[in-house]
């Protein structure tokens, strides 16, 4: 049990590497909300990162710039959309849900029941035959 | 007959998805190179040092990011040299750079640029949406028409630039 345990808390660890002390904002809600924000934004140099965990430079820039905009008293999704403003829906992790993007956040749960409706139907008939 | 088209539905769908996936691969386009979201806006203001992009003027403007430290923007001098000397006015904005070292690259590869401003910061580059140098950026009567990310080859200006250079105001 205590493997199984381990293994869970392995992937639920995020530990951001990235981040240097000297970003950090004095504020702690602002910072929680910088590093919450920045989870939610891609290094699009090292693309499968966001840009907490990437050391790239433009991850550097891009954390010292949603910084800034939290505190020039942006809200969240203010921050966000500034930087999607400039590098368009990519550089968000989470893509937006929006209508235009219906088809890309209902296919999954719609392919769920799909093929749960087929295995259903299969079994049953395979039932009734006998 | 309809049972048998049944039967074949999970290879129908399965070529179907590879056909769809295999496309992109085919084209020998690369993934992690991204378009543009200011393509058709107007051009941001560049808030860097030295310069002042006449950004209101009609015609076509090349603005160019590079800078000293890095290696493909050395290889892609020699094309933006021969875009000038075809008559496009091109702009050189030097990314996170100090003067002496552009000043020397410039000496050592050739100066194609109408004027070079200094983006010590990265901000005027995060304004434009650039993820990486050299990006290349071709405006007309002051919006942005396209943009060309990596160094540029001589391909790209003769098959995408020029027909767009042309077809524009001079």
């Amino acid at each position: 049990m205590k493997y199984v345990l381990g293994f869970i808390l392995l992937f639920s660890l995020h530990a951001a590497v990235a981040v240097e002390p000297d970003e950090m904002l004095k504020d702690p809600a602002l910072e929680a909300r910088a590093r919450s924000i920045s989870q939610n934004l891609r290094c699009l140099v090292c693309q499968g990162e966001d840009i907490d965990d990437s050391r790239a430079p433009l991850a550097h820039d891009l954390r010292v710039l949603v910084r800034e905009r939290l505190m020039k008293g942006d809200r969240d999704d203010q921050v966000l959309q500034f930087v999607r403003e400039r590098y368009g829906d990519y550089v968000l992790m989470t893509p937006p849900v929006e209508w235009r993007t219906l088809a890309l956040w209902s296919a999954p749960p719609l392919m769920l029941i799909a093929g749960l409706a087929l295995a259903f139907a299969t079994a049953f008939k395979k039932r009734r035959r006998r | 007959m309809m049972r048998r088209l049944f039967y074949f539905l999970p290879l129908i769908v399965f070529a179907g998805l590879a056909a769809f996936l295999a496309a992109p691969l085919l084209t020998g386009k690369d993934p992690r190179v991204l378009s543009s979201v200011l393509v058709g806006r107007e051009a941001p203001g560049l808030d860097v040092q030295g310069f002042e992009l006449p950004r209101h003027e009609k015609g076509m403007k090349l603005v160019n990011f590079f800078a000293s430290w890095c290696v493909p923007c050395a290889a892609e001098q020699p094309i933006l040299s021969r875009m000038q000397k075809d008559g496009v006015a091109v702009y050189g904005v030097a990314y996170k750079d100090k003067p002496e070292a552009v000043k020397n690259f410039l000496a050592r590869y050739g100066n194609p640029y109408h004027a070079v401003g200094f983006d010590d910061g990265g901000r005027g580059a995060i304004n434009w949406g650039v993820y990486g140098v050299p990006e290349t950026f071709l405006i007309k009567d002051g919006r942005i028409l396209k943009r060309h990310a990596g160094p540029l080859t001589e391909k790209d200006y003769l098959q995408e630039f020029k027909p767009l250079l042309e077809g524009g105001a001079k």
